[in-house]
């Protein structure tokens, strides 16, 4: 299974962020923005190998989760809602 | 929607809460106004294509699906069909092995066994059978059941039933924090008392009863204890064991899992014995015939157990969000009550009465909002609620009430947004209002004798 350093944890934090900016639901994306950010600063100081690696199994999982969710949220779109910038689009 | 069936039923559980006939009959009129008034009030209406939509703040009327839920229900929609209840194929082994899957993250998240765990379609029949299927099993011996006023209304109405047939209910009154009283529910426990069916949350003002010292109770008295756990369960921690809770219902769609599905916990050891209420396959232990949908169990699995990871994570995010809120709407404007015990609550549900401004008037302000009075989950009547009669509110507050409910996928701005409208509205009502402008002149309106009857 992956061995996990430091750029593999950080480019897979990468991939999870960047598919997941892309869900066109207002809520489903900034909760996974949000939980994904906390979830990789609350694991930041794991070393434990075997830790690490359940951590990255789970994290390709959730990967394909979204990807999966996103695809089906661009299927069936609906309106934006009244706190969405209809013109900046939320990115940070 | 609102038909005469849907005022009978309201009629009939305000009926039975009311101790008094003359004010059985003000509440049922009352009902009976309010659909009339909703009906020119709130117009129900679809959204044009390019509008924007509400936000959503009614968490307690139903909550959007967890998409991890959807993910591992869309495989038993598309390929794999089987009935779980097949012995003879592929089909059946494999929607088998997932419904006990699910069986078994429904009970880890409420410490039960899995074989205590009945599949049913929601709260509302959870609720039903667990009531009237306890009182009926037993009815030989024990003809009385104990509830409190507050209770959803599916419970209400269940014990309604149970009257009809002969039962005898008392229904516990709340103190006005929303509490039932301890001492006052042990001396309404009888020789032939079968059950005490009180909930873990409210649906309306979120608070939470003493669940484990009723528990206690019960298994001294040696009563069967129901819990309406719809509103709790994967929001806070639950044991059964530790509850002592006999019987709990949970609901799907209450935890980011799919409408339509729940359970009912029914514990083995002692042994809770009911008379179902459907007849057929015998499915579900005999105690619910019907074919278990699979992807229904595998989303209320999965919601389940993905409210065990996510619990303490959701409840230290909600809890911010609802204290931003309630600081933020209480610090501009003033007479703002919060209703049910400030410390015994789920913080997700916030009900909020704004004196002096009618909750309708407020609720068509805040169209941007999807928000409810209250009992979001039977009707969208406006009605002032049952339950903020039973902890005592004034007519005017509970005709002023409004209830915000935060969840897993409430964003900040929006808790913001809601909270801004609310202060701008309410200031602008309340600048119309009559009464308003009297207590601001330092009138008392107590001191007043409105009419002449
Ligand atoms: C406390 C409580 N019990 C029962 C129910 C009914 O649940 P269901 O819609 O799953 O039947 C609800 C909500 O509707 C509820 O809030």
């Amino acid at each position: 299974m992956a061995t996990s350093s430091r750029s593999q944890v950080l480019s897979l934090y990468r991939m999870l962020i960047k598919e997941s900016k892309k869900f066109p639901s207002y809520n489903y994306r900034s909760y996974a923005l949000r939980r994904i950010r906390d979830a990789f600063r609350e694991n930041q100081n794991v070393s434990d190998p075997k830790t690490l690696e359940a951590l990255s199994n789970q994290a390709w999982d959730t990967l394909a989760v979204i990807q999966r969710q996103v695809s089906i949220g661009k299927l069936y779109t609906a309106q934006k809602t009244v706190v969405e910038d209809p013109v900046v689009k939320e990115t940070r | 929607m609102f038909s005469k069936t849907n005022v009978g039923v309201i009629k009939n559980i305000l009926g039975s809460i009311g101790g008094f006939p003359s004010q059985k009959f003000k509440y049922a009129e009352s009902a009976v106004n309010a659909v009339h008034r909703e009906r020119e009030l709130i117009k129900s209406r679809e959204l044009e294509r390019d509008e924007l939509r509400p936000l959503y703040m009614d968490f307690q009327a139903t909550t959007p699906m967890d998409p991890r839920v959807l993910d591992a229900m869309l495989p038993y929609h598309v390929n794999y069909y089987g009935n779980p209840h097949s012995r003879t194929h592929a089909y059946g082994w494999e929607s088998e092995s997932a419904m006990e899957k699910a069986r078994k993250q429904v009970a880890d998240l409420i410490g039960a066994d899995p074989r205590e765990i009945v599949f049913t379609s929601g709260a509302t029949e959870s609720n039903n059978t667990a009531i009237k299927g306890v009182a009926r099993f037993y009815k030989a011996k024990k003809k009385h059941v104990i509830t409190s006023q507050t209770e959803h209304k599916c419970v209400l109405d269940s014990c309604r039933v149970l009257e009809s047939e002969g039962f005898d209910v008392t229904y516990l009154p709340v103190q006005s924090n929303g509490l039932i009283d301890l001492k006052h529910l042990e001396e309404m426990i009888r020789p032939d008392t079968s059950l005490v069916s009180v909930m873990t949350v409210n649906n309306e003002i979120g608070v939470r009863q003493p669940i484990e010292q009723i528990g206690q109770i019960c298994r001294s008295r040696n009563v069967f204890f129901h819990t309406d756990a719809a509103q709790a369960v994967g929001k806070v921690p639950i044991n059964v064991a530790d509850w002592k809770v006999d019987l709990m219902s949970i609901s799907g769609h209450k935890i980011y899992g799919p409408k339509g599905v729940g359970a009912l916990y029914v514990r083995r050891r002692p042994r809770v014995r009911l008379e179902p209420l459907q007849s057929g396959g015998g499915q579900e232990r005999g105690l619910r015939s019907g074919t278990v949908p699979t992807p229904l169990a595998v989303g209320l699995g999965a919601a389940c157990e993905i409210a065990q990871q996510e619990m303490q994570y959701d409840h230290r995010y909600i809890s911010a969000l609802a204290n931003r809120f309630t600081q933020k709407v209480m610090a501009a404007i003033p007479d703002v009550i919060m209703n049910g015990d400030r410390e015994q609550r789920y913080p997700g549900c916030i009900n909020l009465s704004f004196a002096y401004v009618e909750g309708e008037s407020l609720l068509m302000a805040l169209k941007d909002v999807a928000l409810s009075s209250g009992s979001a989950c039977t009707s969208a009547s406006l009605e002032p609620s049952y339950v903020l009669r039973a902890i005592g509110a004034d007519e005017d507050l509970a005709h002023s009430s409004i209830r915000f409910g935060i969840g897993r996928f409430t964003t900040e701005a929006e808790v913001d947004y809601t909270a801004n409208k609310c202060i701008q509205h309410v200031k602008r009502l309340r600048e119309m209002s009559p009464l308003w402008e009297m207590v601001q002149e330092g009138i008392d309106l107590k001191s007043i004798s409105w009419t002449q009857h």
